[in-house]
């Protein structure tokens, strides 16, 4: 085999086979729905598949699907029929296009949907608990909500060996130990401990190589596009965590990522100008959004979206085999609650971020859908730029509803940054040949 | 040093009913908080707990003053810039009451009820420089394990309390307050007995004044305060008339302008809500005895209200406010939220189609703390209450 035979078959397979995967994800969901199968349904951040998986509960990620409609192009669709039904238009885009979803019988661009036997969710997000009372009046399945304390004030996290921390942890093992029962009562399997080890061993290897694939990023050139490339990679890490293929995917991915990083193999543009992404993508235009910064040489390098809404996986986290519930509660704690911070506190992470990303402009995208994430991101905004003074845009719009989406006015803020960073760049130039 | 025997609110002494209650709405409207000045000239300190719950009674037993934020009838001029568009008005005036500092406190604690309240804590503590804090109260009301997590997640507030305050907030001074809130508790429910019983002998307003000032002065203040109006209401010799009894349901957070709430007081009577619904979130008394902050904690699990921001598998909303309506022998319900709020606008949704199953009439709506035009809202509630009356 040549090199160039070995890069091509290398290079992009993280796309090619997260794009695969997926669609077996999807495949096995149709499959459920037909044959009236069970399923549970989950969410991003804190999906505990780790107990899920261990029942071999096929998991539905709303999330997903409903930016699946976005970026098909038939979002609107769903929204309408949750319209239709009373939901308001200031109402998280996800959550209307998932009732739009459920209220068709679970037709979906890319599967049918099963109903949920069981949800699962946390309070990372607020919305998952209004979200979840809806399949709870629908379906009259059960509900469980692991509630996860998050940080009481910004630094002051505890850790363990602080009977502070050791509440919150305890809170947490009881909690799961309860959804343990939950699930052997909801699918008649008895819980299996060595299935549930070996559920965490693949769940350890991919949260060390998500780790390491956000790491390897820092790369000049960078390796991934944060923005669309990550959104592959975080579909895989949530559905098929804790699962062999995930583990394998992830682990063949880091290879990727390695090989890049030795060859100095960025992403398809000539890279300008490193950028971070705050807040949600915009999914509407997902493409076109993309390319109004790549046009310019942007490239995306890292983004809070792919610590949140990998549930907080990107700490790496690994579960201690030998006192596995208790292990999963301190990961679960640790993790999710970084993932909200991650929204709620993420001026310190940035900061960190900016310098070994060594980047030249922080994008904060907040969206009507989600005060869960763009509350604060005004405000965080003021602050960094008191604080680090890096160059920075802020632009609204939404990530399902195309109504509040404008491609020209997104366009021209846009162009006016680059515009600003290119002269800042020049003035910089000057100065050193000066 | 305790500071319970400072008085914060004397307007309404020595006054008629009727000039005792127009005190204690003017108090209510005024976006000085003065009585919370008042409680600071005194050397007092102050806590500010956001909607919806909040245990006060951790905060009275530090000599602090617990004070509700609930939004201001002011113009959100410098918080308007720390928030993006789509946001409900209470977090940018809560915010502005802090910056502008109309309201001066030495601690903030809110609770993450939404979305958009839960980055409440993190705006403001890059803004103030005193402590933000964020209290969790359980999500999982129904795990077996929420009791024990509360009274930790209590006794953390209360090591909080004491290093802001400076004083140790001792199990005798924590009872000493349970009793104290009791007994307004006691007050409250006999408050609501009223509207639900005799609706003509209180307008809608003054009872919201009434709840309302809980959040603002002193609990032994306001327990005086009660103690001496509800018996003069009780004596009102006032007429019933041939009005609808009403629901309202959408003041768990954001709260109606006092003149919406005085416009449906003059059309309807407003027979039960969940308006302050955080300051009567413990339905009965809080036992005394024993470990105080488990009291406190276990009545939280199990002695509480209900809201679209707390899930509790045992308390279905539509069931809770079938209840409220059935128990208040309500004619229909006025379903309201506040603009850019989820979770009410997503109640509004449940609410609609249950009421719709039990043929009940209801007039659903949206507000703004800070609407000022209610033309064309009380024209819709007067039609509304004719369909029903002549129907």
């Amino acid at each position: 085999m040549t090199t160039l035979d070995i890069t091509e078959d290398i290079v992009g397979r993280g796309t090619r086979e997260g794009a695969a995967l997926f669609r077996d994800w999807f495949t096995e969901l149709d499959h459920t729905a037909n044959t009236g199968g069970q399923s549970a349904y989950v969410f991003v951040m804190g999906s505990i598949n780790e107990i899920l998986k261990s029942f071999d509960l096929p998991v539905v990620f709303p999330e997903i699907n409903s930016l699946q409609t976005a970026v098909r192009h038939v979002a609107h669709e769903y929204l309408e029929v949750a319209e239709s039904y009373g939901y308001s238009p200031d109402i998280c885009g996800y959550v209307k296009a998932d009732v739009g979803t459920q209220l068709q019988g679970g037709q979906h661009p890319m599967a049918k949907i099963p109903p949920p036997s069981l949800t699962v969710l946390t309070n990372a997000c607020n919305t998952y608990i209004k979200w979840a009372e809806i399949w709870e009046r629908m379906y009259k399945t059960p509900v469980f909500t692991i509630d996860i304390p998050g940080t009481r004030q910004d630094g002051c996290q505890t850790w363990p060996g602080s009977s502070d921390f050791e509440a919150d942890r305890k809170y947490i093992e009881v909690q799961l130990r309860e959804l343990i029962t939950v699930c052997e009562e909801v699918t008649g399997k008895k819980f299996d401990i060595d299935k549930f080890r070996e559920v965490l061993t693949h769940a350890n290897t991919m949260s060390r190589s998500w780790k390491r694939i956000l790491e390897l990023n820092n790369s000049k050139p960078s390796l991934f596009n944060a923005l669309t490339d990550g959104t592959i990679f975080l579909g895989v890490a949530n559905g098929f965590r804790g699962t062999e293929e995930g583990a394998r995917y992830f682990e063949r991915l880091v290879e990727e990522m390695e090989y890049k990083a030795a060859h100095g193999i960025g992403q398809t543009i000539e890279e300008k100008y490193r950028l971070l992404f705050v807040g949600v993508p915009c999914y509407p235009i997902f493409r076109r959004f993309n390319e109004l910064f790549t046009d310019w040489g942007g490239t995306f390098v890292n983004s809070t979206y792919l610590w949140f809404a990998s549930g907080g996986t990107n700490r790496g986290f690994e579960y201690d085999l030998a006192d596995p519930i208790a292990s999963l509660a301190e990961g679960t704690l640790i993790s999710v609650r970084d993932a909200m911070d991650s929204m709620f506190h993420q001026n310190v992470a940035l900061k960190d971020m900016a310098e070994e990303f060594d980047v030249d402009g922080i994008i904060y995208h907040p969206i009507k859908s989600c005060r869960t994430v763009s509350t604060g991101l005004a405000d965080g905004r003021k602050h960094m730029t008191d604080e680090l003074g890096i160059p920075s845009l802020f632009i609204e719009s939404d990530m399902m509803d195309r109504r509040v989406v404008s491609e020209a006015q997104m366009k021209n803020r846009i162009d006016a940054f680059f515009e600003g960073l290119e002269s800042r760049h020049k003035q910089a130039a000057a100065g050193e040949k000066g | 040093m305790t500071m319970t025997a400072t008085r914060t609110f004397d307007e309404w002494r020595n006054k008629s009913l009727d000039d005792a209650l127009l005190e204690c709405r003017d108090m209510v409207e005024s976006p000085d908080f003065e009585t919370v000045q008042r409680w600071r000239d005194a050397g007092g300190k102050v806590a500010g707990h956001f909607q919806v719950y909040f245990p006060e009674e951790i905060i009275h037993a530090a000599g602090m003053l617990p004070f509700k934020v609930r939004g201001a009838p002011m113009e959100p001029n410098q918080a308007d810039s720390h928030f993006g568009s789509y946001l409900c008005s209470i977090l940018k005036t809560s915010l502005e009451m802090a910056l502008s500092n109309q309201v001066e406190m030495e601690l903030f604690i809110s609770h993450p009820i939404c979305d958009a309240a839960r980055n409440l804590a993190a705006i403001w503590g890059r803004n103030v420089d005193y402590p933000s804090q964020i209290l969790y109260l359980p999500q999982n009301p129904n795990s077996s394990g929420s009791v024990e997590y509360l009274r930790h997640e209590y006794d953390r507030i209360r090591r909080v309390a004491e290093e802001v305050s400076g004083v140790e907030v001792t199990d005798e001074a924590l009872r000493n307050s349970i009793e104290v809130f009791n007994e307004n508790r006691r007050l409250m429910r006999e408050l609501y007995d009223i509207k639900r019983e005799t609706p003509w002998l209180i307008a809608a307003e003054d009872a919201y004044a009434l709840v309302t000032l809980a959040g603002m002065i002193p609990r032994e203040e306001h327990n005086e305060l009660l103690s001496t109006l509800l018996p003069l209401i009780k004596e009102r010799t006032i007429k019933p008339e041939d009005r609808i009894r009403v629901v309202f349901e959408g003041g768990f957070c954001e709260q109606p302008p006092f003149d919406l709430i005085r416009m449906l007081g003059r059309t309807v009577y407003v027979v039960d809500d969940d308006f302050m619904i955080g300051l009567r979130w413990l339905t009965t008394d809080v036992a005394a005895d024993g470990d105080p902050l488990e009291n406190l904690a276990y009545s939280y699990i199990e002695h509480s209200s209900y809201s679209p921001v707390q899930h509790d598998t045992r308390k279905p909303k539509e069931d809770m406010l079938l209840t409220r309506i059935r128990e208040s022998r309500a004619d229909a319900a006025i379903l309201a939220a506040a603009k850019m709020c989820e979770p009410g606008l997503e109640e509004q949704v449940t609410y609609t189609h249950a009421l719709d199953d039990e043929g009940i009439s209801y007039f659903l709506s949206e507000f703004e703390e800070n609407m000022s035009s209610f033309d064309q809202l009380e024209l819709q509630v007067a039609t509304f209450v004719e369909h029903l009356l002549f129907a």
